[in-house]
């Protein structure tokens, strides 16, 4: 099978580590990935800060540059929720037809990270050793958009040597948002701080998500609060890459 | 006079005075989190849950798209069983319809069952300009006046005091020194400082749940009885309540009731349910009217997506599963519909209202509320409609400091270099360059300073994910 892969506006200018795990991870399971490189962003920034318009056309060149992909996969559930959710309307609000049409085709085959490893690649051992203590977070876009279910934790519980620990009210938002941590900032620190919190009674070497927006909204505040605790994309656990666990905050 | 469903302040600045309390914050979280659980216990027991939330989503459709053929069958059948039905456009209509009414009528006290409603159209100040005192009879709305407060949450009105404030304001107003800080005794204390009032009212004021089309009907839930004696004790009853209310049909009622209590209070019924038509000679009030409010509700049917938000039974699920409302409680909102509702609401009821345009960001994304909305309400996705209604509202405001606001000028610049590779790339080499500014000890930076006060700011790495697949992978 041949993946096209969306690395996310984020993962390639930040996080590049994650998105090298990723290609590494579905290299390993023996699938071909492709990176198309006329992609850049979904639009998602802008059209939940209510800048619909102005996100067209970021969505026009997603729709383009994933046309001709068999299946797209994206290390992040908000990215795959904003395509699946909105983008079919977005691409209709463009006032091209032929868009409209290849974005409603476009849809279904993208998959966010553990969806396509459980659902369609049907495994949910990928062989990975990760020896560290590990909270899971799971972020409000995989639990409640996209419905991951168990399938995070499943590829979790299959890594070696790894020790998942629990954290307490782990299904709260850490208060990220987007544009939400600067309009609302105070609201905003104050959800970080319960989380930040939590994770840290839990006695966890790494804190793990689907997400590099959420992940680099805890790992801001750890690194501040110079707490040793990295932030560790499941990509990077899954591909079995437990070096990033020697570095405090947000591994490059 | 107040508009209540106009905030003071936009939401970010209200938050923070909310964020200060640590007392309200440590109140909100013991009881949201006592509720959240009641509620998930007693959700989880119903089997066919999510048809039960489709199919009340689809009777309350049906009954906005249809709502004038509903309000016209209503009213006739209020009238046919001998009350009377008035029509408000807005608040102020409204509360003059009730003042009038109750001055009418004689009485210089009226009393009055909890009413969200009542609280939007601001009928306890009209009626203490005209002489007339109104009595609180559920036991939060009494904290809350007894305080000079108000509700911050839709169900428990006072959920922001905990029992200590509660009973040092009992202890006060009711000049009871020696009043213990136990919710028994609370209870008691007031049980028997309304009882006395209750016996004396000839006017009754109440909200309604809902009102069935096709009888008449208005369904009232609570859990303390003196909703039902407020409405079968005094001479007249006036019932106050939104457009949005109407259910076609008596049998729609039960789809209604298996949902709102378990969702509003956790419990598996709610303790009082009174249901009652018009007038009965002999039996009950002996005059009864109707003040049907539209107040912003029709404007906002006309928005397709924005008008599911007329669904909303008041259950505030919404508000006990919100990290947002969990942190700065109701009064933050500055609205009468505070929590996530409020959010897409108060917007739609006040569209000209600047900071009632600040509420749709007061918001995560998170889902939690859509989650367990009963009547699926997509809030989410109403809430980021509704910021985009907003940026074109100050875009059409003509101001110049809304149409240049640096957020407006930045987001318009990225969204056009992120829909082209080549410019994209640029700006990735700008992160770069901003580098140094990265890092552990986190710098304050002006501009970014909601952002860098409690969180350091990411490191930018040396090379870029679509360099290294040029140059490595590739």
């Amino acid at each position: 099978m041949r993946v096209s892969l969306f690395v996310t506006c984020l993962v390639d200018t930040l996080y590049p580590a994650v998105g090298r795990a990723t290609v590494r991870l579905l290299e390993r399971l023996g699938v071909e990935v492709d990176f198309p490189e006329s992609q850049t962003c979904c639009g998602q920034l802008h059209v939940n800060t209510g800048y619909r318009r102005e996100a067209l056309p970021m969505v026009g060149n997603f729709v383009r540059a994933f046309a001709q992909a068999e299946v797209v996969v994206a290390p992040s559930a908000s990215c795959v929720a904003l395509v699946r959710e909105t983008y079919p309307e977005l691409a209709e609000e463009t006032g091209d037809p032929a868009l409209a049409r290849e974005a409603t085709a476009l849809v279904p085959r993208v998959y966010e990270l553990t969806e396509f490893l459980v659902d369609r690649l049907g495994v949910t051992d990928v062989g990975a050793r990760f020896p560290h203590r590990v909270a899971y977070h799971p972020t409000c876009h995989s639990l409640r958009a996209l419905h991951l279910g168990d399938r995070p934790r499943r590829l979790l519980a299959a890594v070696r040597d790894m020790e998942l620990v629990t954290v307490e009210g782990a299904e709260s938002c850490c208060g990220f948002g987007g544009t939400f941590a600067i309009k609302n900032a105070d609201v905003s620190a104050a959800m970080l701080s319960d989380k930040v919190g939590a994770i840290l009674a839990s006695g966890a070497e790494a804190v793990c998500a689907a997400d590099s927006s959420c992940l680099m909204h805890i790992g801001g505040a750890l690194v501040r609060r110079g707490a040793p605790v990295a932030t560790v994309h499941l990509a990077q656990v899954l591909a079995g890459e437990d070096n990033v666990c020697g570095q405090r905050g947000v591994p490059e | 006079m107040r508009d209540a469903l106009r905030p003071e302040a936009p939401f970010p600045a209200a938050a923070r005075t909310a964020l200060a309390d640590a007392t309200l914050r440590a109140n909100l979280r013991r009881a949201t989190s006592t509720i959240r659980r009641r509620r998930d216990q007693v959700v989880g027991e119903v089997e066919d849950w999510d048809r039960l939330r489709a199919q009340a989503a689809a009777i309350k459709d049906h009954t906005l798209r249809h709502l004038d053929r509903y309000l016209a069958q209503l009213e006739a059948a209020v009238a046919e069983r001998g009350g009377q039905v008035h029509w408000a456009r807005d608040a102020a209509e409204a509360r003059d319809v009730v003042a009038d009414l109750v001055v009418g009528a004689g009485a210089r006290r009226v009393l009055k069952v909890k009413s969200l409603t009542t609280e939007e159209i601001g009928l306890n100040d009209v009626l203490a300009e005209r002489g007339v005192e109104a009595v609180e009879s559920d036991l939060a709305e009494l904290i809350v006046q007894l305080g000079g407060d108000r509700p911050s949450h839709i169900v428990v009105p006072a959920i922001h005091k905990n029992r200590f404030e509660i009973r040092d304001l009992f202890a006060r107003a009711m000049g009871l020194p020696d009043l213990a800080p136990e919710p028994t005794a609370l209870a008691e204390a007031a049980r028997l400082y309304l009882r006395e009032r209750f016996l004396a009212m000839t006017v009754g004021i109440s909200g309604a749940n809902f009102l069935v089309a096709d009888t008449g009907a208005v369904a009232v839930v609570e859990s303390e009885g003196n909703g039902r004696m407020c409405l079968t004790l005094p001479h007249t009853l006036i019932t106050v309540a939104g457009i949005d209310k109407v259910v076609p049909t008596f049998e729609d009622l039960g789809v209604f009731l298996r949902l709102l209590a378990r969702s509003a209070t956790g419990e598996r019924m709610n303790p009082y349910t009174t249901v009652f038509s018009g007038v009965v000679p002999g039996d009950g009030p002996q005059a009864f009217h109707l003040v049907l409010v539209d107040n912003g509700r029709t404007r906002a049917l006309a928005d397709p997506l924005g008008r599911t938000a007329l669904r909303c039974i008041r259950c505030a699920a919404c508000l006990n599963v919100c990290p947002v409302y969990e942190r700065v409680g109701g009064h933050a909102y500055g609205s009468v519909y505070p929590g996530p509702i409020g959010a897409v609401l108060t917007p739609q009821l006040r569209p000209d209202d600047e900071h009632a345009r600040t509420l749709p960001y007061a918001s995560t994304l998170c889902g939690a509320c859509a989650d367990v909305c009963p009547v699926g309400i997509p809030i989410p996705r109403l809430l980021v409609h509704l910021r985009s209604v907003a940026v074109r509202a100050d875009e059409a405001s003509g101001r110049l400091g809304a149409r240049l606001a640096p957020e407006r000028l930045m987001l318009r610049a990225l969204g056009r270099a992120f829909a082209q590779p080549r410019q994209f790339e640029r700006l990735q080499a700008l992160a770069r360059v901003m580098r140094p500014l990265g890092g552990r000890q986190g710098r304050r930076l002006p501009g970014l300073g909601g952002w860098t006060r409690s969180r350091a700011l990411p490191t930018a790495p040396r090379r870029s994910f679509r360099r290294w697949w040029r140059e490595e992978h590739r």
